[in-house]
């Protein structure tokens, strides 16, 4: 099987991520990759051990970002390549969606892509629909469950998790899955996987070689601002008993018009 | 000397650093209430391979240098002191040991095994009635043909209800000109007849971790299983704590970061007199000495990571880089309780744990007097290394990954 695993590096979940001068900053914090994508790296690396193949990390971003693609090398990826190119920065999904959907064709006979569901940065969770639609190929999203992969009938059978319960789902191959967090812990990566991973050398593919022109975007981002800063007070209701202060409170409530 | 991080040594810190939050952080309050080492823990640290991380791959190891080893101890100790005293005794003390003085049938009978996570190791030297004055030590190993035979016991000694295996070393010579010269070190396996051990409960600190006793009566141990020369013990004991002294600091290191983390988080949202109290210069005095601290000592200790790379003697580096970080650490643990006023004195926190386990390493492994008087007798030109017939072996990234084809 030839899987390609789309993996997205975003600032360390833990970052403060604010605006500074109408542009979008999150310090010092380091960048890493997507927590979500963790979860499709290990799903890409069970069903290539299970059926054999290979698995290509796929990045885009500034050429020497480079630590999602390493970090997916080191959980045992076996090769990797990044997206990059001046035009493809400060892009919408949509124009991300084509530059990826153009690597993965220029790529021989693939069986799955998989992603994340969603990037922790933009939150959009579209990517993986966007993708298959330009690739003409079933967007099977939300996989919590892989539980039939058959590479010789070309068939997937996976389990969503939606917000009804879970939903079985099945589809032809190549297909493109994006998998959630029901999936299963990913694996950390291993020494042996570390070490290969610093040494490599990552190709970097701009849109010369993907054959494309610089997508443009259909959304722009005409200004970015933090939120309003809120302000909180606190009160503390006191009373002699219990119903006291819950009769206080509700009083309050109403008066409040909250409810 | 350059302290920029490779990649591969970042990714090992980020790697440790995440199984430490995944996997120990959601049960470490409960297991240091019960008094007790959760028991995947070490099994886990095998799987994973940070049992043997910087371990030639060609015995069992992931062929990592000496500053990886650091980086694991300090992002196991900024979650809690139980977890890198396995890497301090399992790898400090035992595998280093094994690394620099064993012979390659010891290497690949126990060598491997142990970094493998197979096999737990543990280093067992002081004694009820001798630590810091260790050339005291009254266990004895008498020769009996092919074996010798062991009797004493050991005391304060990490994993010792968990280990398999033990370095222990025992008077040979009770007749030696010099104390200390009358000593030998041995390889011991812990399921042998004659070996009784338990942990000790009621510890001030590392209450997640196994500490005890071992006693060895009548114990036969192959002649095989002796590390180093007979009377060599000593200078083999020395050199093995050369490496679990180099763990400790580092992981103190960990422990004046997480106490320092913990001070800036709790600063920030703790509001008296109508402010965070972060903004209050006492408590960012308090802020100002823990973040001089971490620098320092980690300075200090990916110094003598650096010349263990090299395969520089590092004794004085090794133990100035422990009194240092685990004084440091003490009082950082000790001021993040401070910061946290009346919440830091109970266990809703963790700084009141950071600080009991800090009490610890200011003991053990050289207790913080002893590294002073070898401060002092270095400064003051009463002490010079003498070469060792075995020095641990420099780090040699082509060796040390290469597979024993």
């Amino acid at each position: 099987m030839n899987i390609v695993v789309c993996v997205k590096q975003v600032p360390d979940s833990a970052a403060k991520v604010v605006v500074e001068e109408g542009h979008i900053t999150w310090g010092d914090a380091p960048l890493v990759i997507n927590p979500w994508d963790e979860y499709a790296v290990e799903a890409a690396l069970q069903k290539a051990k299970e059926h054999g193949g290979k698995v290509t990390a796929l990045g885009l971003g500034k050429e020497e970002e480079t630590e999602a693609l390493k970090h997916a090398l080191a959980m045992g990826c076996n090769e990797a390549i990044m997206i990059s190119d001046p035009a493809l920065v400060r892009i919408d999904n949509l124009a991300a969606a084509k530059a990826i959907a153009a690597a993965i064709r220029k790529m021989d006979e693939v069986d799955l892509v998989v992603f994340g569901k969603q990037a922790i940065d933009s939150d959009t969770g579209m990517m993986a629909a966007q993708v298959a639609r330009l690739l003409g190929l079933p967007a099977l999203t939300l996989v919590s469950a892989i539980p039939a992969l058959d590479p010789d009938s070309k068939t997937i059978r996976v389990v969503r998790s939606i917000e009804e319960g879970k939903q079985v789902v099945e589809g032809k191959l190549p297909a493109v899955i994006s998998v959630g967090k029901d999936y299963g812990e990913p694996r950390y990566p291993s020494f042996m996987g570390i070490r290969k991973a610093a040494r490599a050398t990552i190709p970097v593919w701009g849109l010369e070689d993907l054959g494309i022109e610089a997508p443009s975007p259909v959304v722009l981002w005409s200004e970015v601002m933090n939120p309003p800063v809120r302000d909180v007070t606190t009160e503390i209701i006191e009373g002699e008993t219990p119903k006291e202060i819950a009769e206080k409170l509700a009083d309050k409530i109403m008066a409040e018009k909250v409810i | 000397m350059d302290f920029d991080l490779t990649e591969e040594q970042s990714m090992v810190q980020k790697m440790v650093r995440d199984f430490a939050q995944k996997e120990i952080v959601p049960t470490i309050k409960e297991q240091d209430r019960k008094q007790e080492m959760a028991p995947f823990v070490i099994p886990r640290m095998g799987e994973l391979g940070i049992l043997g991380a910087c371990i030639p791959v060609r015995y069992g190891g992931q062929g990592m240098d000496y500053i990886s080893l650091g980086l694991a101890c300090e992002e196991l100790e900024a979650v809690d002191t139980s977890l890198r005293v396995v890497l301090s005794v399992h790898t400090g003390l035992c595998a280093l040991t094994l690394l620099q003085w064993g012979t390659e049938d010891q290497k690949q009978k126990y060598l491997n095994p142990l970094a493998k996570g197979e096999l737990v190791g543990c280093g067992a030297f002081s004694e009820p009635g001798a630590g810091s004055d260790f050339a005291n030590i009254v266990g004895s190993a008498k020769r009996d043909g092919d074996v010798y035979v062991l009797n004493g016991e050991k005391m304060w000694i990490s994993l010792a209800n968990v280990a398999d295996i033990a370095v222990v070393t025992m008077r040979t010579n009770p007749h030696a000109e010099k104390l200390s010269r009358g000593l030998t070190t041995f390889l011991v396996d812990l399921h042998s007849p004659g070996v009784t051990r338990d942990d000790i409960h009621g510890k001030l600190g590392v209450r997640a971790g196994s500490t005890g006793w071992i006693s060895f009566q009548d114990v036969r141990v192959p002649v095989e299983n002796r590390i180093g020369e007979e009377g060599e013990g000593f200078k083999v004991t020395m050199s093995s704590f050369d490496n679990g002294r180099y763990t400790v600091a580092a992981g103190a290191t960990g422990l004046i970061r997480a106490s320092l983390e913990a001070s800036v988080a709790y600063a920030k949202e703790r509001k008296t007199f109508g402010k965070p109290i972060s903004n209050h210069q006492m408590i960012q005095a308090k802020i100002a000495r823990m973040s001089r601290d971490y620098e320092a000592s980690r300075l200090l200790y990916l110094r003598a990571g650096t010349l263990k790379n090299q395969g520089i003697r590092n004794t004085r580096e090794t133990s100035l880089a422990k009194w240092v970080a685990t004084e440091a650490s003490f009082n950082a643990a000790s001021e993040a309780v401070q910061i946290h006023g009346g919440y830091g004195f109970s266990d809703e926190y963790n700084v009141e744990r950071y600080l009991r386990n800090a009490k610890g390493a200011m003991i053990y492994e050289g207790s913080n007097e002893i590294q002073q008087l070898i401060q002092a007798s270095y400064a003051l030109g009463y002490r010079k290394d003498k070469p060792l017939r075995r020095e641990l072996p420099a780090f040699d990234e082509e060796y040390w990954q290469e597979e024993n084809l």
